[in-house]
C-alpha cells in the first residue's frame, strides 16, 4: 500500500453488516432496491441512514418483496446505472426467478447475501443453503470469511461485474450472525481510494441512451436461446481471469492479497480440509492446535465458488502430501453424494485424473455451532480414512444422534 | 440467418430499433384472414383492432393483410361488420411448403 494511503486507513470495530454497508456507502451506487430480511435487515438499515443523511447519491427504493428488489435492480442496471442490493436465505429464494433474468440479461448487479438457512422448519440463523441453492443461476459467487473480507470482496465485486469480459452479476456471501452480527476489527480504506478503485460505472447498451435505442429482455426462441446460454458459460470462464486480475489490482492498491482460494499450512500437509466461509477461521485455529501434537493438517478456503476454481484447488492439493481430504459443506444436497462442495471437489479430482480418499462433513445447518472439538473430530475421521479405515462418506458435525 | 453465439450481442440485447419487422410471425399462423374486397366498406374497424398492425391501407382504402406478420388471431374477422374478412385454415394456402 502506498505510504500516504496507510495514514488514511482506519481500523474500526465493525460487524459484517456494518462493513458491507460502509462498502456500499463508499461505492455510492446509483440505485439500491432492497427488502429487509433477517440477518440482512441491519445492513439495509445502516445504508438507509446513509441515504437519509445525504452521505450517498443513491436512489433508494424500499420495495415490497425480494422479487421486486431484484426486478428493480434489473431495470436500473439495464438503464445503465450501478445497482446494488442485499438479501438473505428465503429472500434469495424468493429472488430466484429474477436472479436468472439478471445474469441472462448480463447486468452487472452486485449483492450481499447474508447466508441464512432455508425454511422449513423456519430458522433465521446462518448456513449456506441459500447461495448453494442458487448456484446454477449464472451469478459469480464469492464467499467471505470475516467482516473485512466482506468489505473488500464487495468493493472488488463492482469491478468484476462491470468488466466488459464478464458483465455478470456478483453475489458475495457472509455467514449469517457469525459474520453479519459479530463485531471484529475491520480495516477501512479511505473514501477517495475506494472511489478511484471502483471507478465510474462502465455502461453498455443503456436503455436511457435515446440516440442509440436498444431492446432489453427480448424473447429468444428455439433458434437462439441456447446461443445466449453458451455466451454465459463463456463469460463465466472469462470471469475466472477477471476475478484474479481484480484481486491483483486490489493487492497492488491496498496491499492485501485476494485469490480464488486461500491456503493455510498446506505445503507439508498430510490431511487437507476444504472449507467455505467463517468456519475457515475456526479451522485455522484447530490446525495450529493439532499441529502441536504432530498432525500435519492444511486448509483450502474457497473464496470464489462460481466460477469454481478447479485447478487452483487441485494445484494446492497436489503440492501437499495429501493422503485424504475432508470437505466441509454448510448446505445439504438431499439425494446426492455429500454436499454441494463435495461434488465440486470430486469433479476437480476427475479433471486431473486423481482420486484422493474423501469424506464430507455436513455442519452448521441452521446456525448449529461448529466448535474446535467438532473440527478436531472431523480431522480424526480424515486421519482414519487415510489409514485405510472405513469412514462413512457423509458425516454430520455436532448432530444429536 | 441467425448468428452464432460468438456474434450475437450479449444477453439478448437488440442494439437497433424496429427489428421486430424482420421477424416473420406470420409463420405461426394456423388460420388466415381472407379478404373480400367487394364486401368491404372501409370502416377501418379491423385496422383499429389488429394487435399486430397487419391491416394494409392505401389511400384510405383497406387493401389486404400483411401475411408476413399476421399471427391469425382472428380479431379482424370477428369485428368486421360486413364479413369482408373470413378465417380459413392455413393449410389450404400452404401446399407449396
Amino acid at each position: 500500500m502506498k505510504p500516504e494511503l496507510i495514514k488514511e486507513v482506519t481500523y474500526v470495530p465493525y460487524s459484517g453488516n456494518m462493513a458491507a454497508a460502509e462498502a456500499m456507502r463508499q461505492i455510492n451506487p446509483d440505485v439500491v432496491a432492497a427488502y429487509p430480511i433477517t440477518p440482512q435487515t441491519e445492513l439495509m438499515q445502516f445504508f438507509a441512514d446513509f441515504v437519509a443523511n445525504g452521505l450517498v447519491d443513491t436512489e433508494y427504493i424500499p420495495v415490497e418483496s425480494e422479487h421486486s428488489a431484484m426486478s428493480a435492480c434489473v431495470g436500473a442496471a439495464a438503464a445503465g446505472s450501478r445497482a446494488m442490493t442485499a438479501t438473505a436465505g428465503p429472500g434469495l429464494a424468493y429472488m430466484w426467478e429474477i436472479l436468472g433474468v439478471a445474469s441472462g440479461m448480463r447486468l452487472p448487479i452486485t449483492m450481499t447475501v447474508v447466508n441464512r438457512a432455508l425454511s422449513a422448519p423456519i430458522n433465521i440463523h446462518g448456513d449456506q443453503s441459500d447461495m448453494m441453492g442458487a448456484r446454477d443461476q449464472g451469478w459469480i459467487m464469492l464467499f467471505s470469511e470475516n467482516a473485512e473480507e466482506q468489505y473488500d470482496n464487495l468493493i472488488q465485486a463492482i469491478k468484476i461485474a462491470e468488466d466488459e469480459r464478464t458483465r455478470l452479476p456478483v453475489m458475495v456471501g457472509m455467514d449469517g450472525f457469525v459474520i453479519s452480527h459479530s463485531i471484529e476489527r475491520v480495516r477501512l480504506l479511505p473514501d477517495k481510494a475506494v472511489e478511484e478503485f471502483v471507478g465510474e460505472p462502465k455502461v453498455m447498451y443503456s436503455l436511457l441512451d435515446v440516440d442509440n435505442p436498444v431492446t432489453h429482455g427480448a424473447v429468444a426462441m428455439t433458434d437462439s436461446y441456447m446461443e445466449f446460454k453458451r455466451q454465459q458459460r463463456d463469460a463465466m470462464e472469462k470471469a475466472y481471469k477477471v476475478i484474479r486480475e481484480v484481486g491483483e489490482a486490489f493487492e497492488e492498491a491496498f496491499g492485501k492479497k485476494y485469490e480464488h482460494i486461500e491456503t493455510y499450512k498446506i505445503d507439508d500437509a498430510d490431511y487437507v480440509l476444504i472449507v467455505i466461509g467463517s468456519a475457515a477461521g475456526t479451522a485455522k485455529f484447530v490446525i495450529d492446535k493439532v499441529r502441536e501434537r504432530g498432525d500435519k493438517v492444511g486448509l483450502i478456503k474457497i473464496r470464489t465458488y462460481r466460477p469454481f476454481p478447479y485447478y487452483d484447488i487441485m494445484d494446492a492439493i497436489e503440492a501437499s502430501n495429501c493422503k485424504a481430504v475432508g470437505v466441509f459443506d454448510r448446505a445439504e444436497t438431499f439425494g446426492a453424494v455429500g454436499g454441494p462442495l463435495f461434488s465440486d471437489i470430486a469433479a476437480a479430482m476427475h479433471l486431473r485424473g486423481k482420486s484422493y480418499p474423501m469424506v464430507d462433513f455436513i455442519y452448521g445447518l441452521g446456525g448449529r455451532d461448529t466448535n474446535v472439538n467438532h473440527i478436531e473430530e472431523a480431522i480424526d475421521k480424515v486421519k482414519r480414512l487415510a489409514a485405510g479405515e472405513e469412514v462413512p462418506l457423509t458425516n454430520y458435525l455436532n448432530l444429536n444422534e | 440467418m441467425i448468428k452464432g453465439w460468438k456474434d450475437l450481442p450479449i444477453g439478448g440485447v437488440i442494439p437497433e430499433p424496429g427489428t421486430s419487422e424482420k421477424y416473420n410471425t406470420g409463420e405461426w399462423r394456423a388460420w388466415r384472414p381472407v379478404f373480400e374486397k367487394d364486401k368491404c366498406v372501409n370502416c377501418m374497424i379491423c385496422w383499429v383492432f389488429c394487435p399486430d398492425s397487419c391491416i394494409l391501407v392505401e389511400n384510405e382504402q383497406m387493401v389486404g393483410v400483411d401475411y408476413d406478420h399476421c399471427k391469425g388471431c382472428g380479431i379482424c374477422a370477428h369485428e368486421c361488420p360486413t364479413k369482408a374478412l373470413e378465417m380459413k385454415p392455413e393449410y389450404l394456402f400452404r401446399e407449396e411448403d
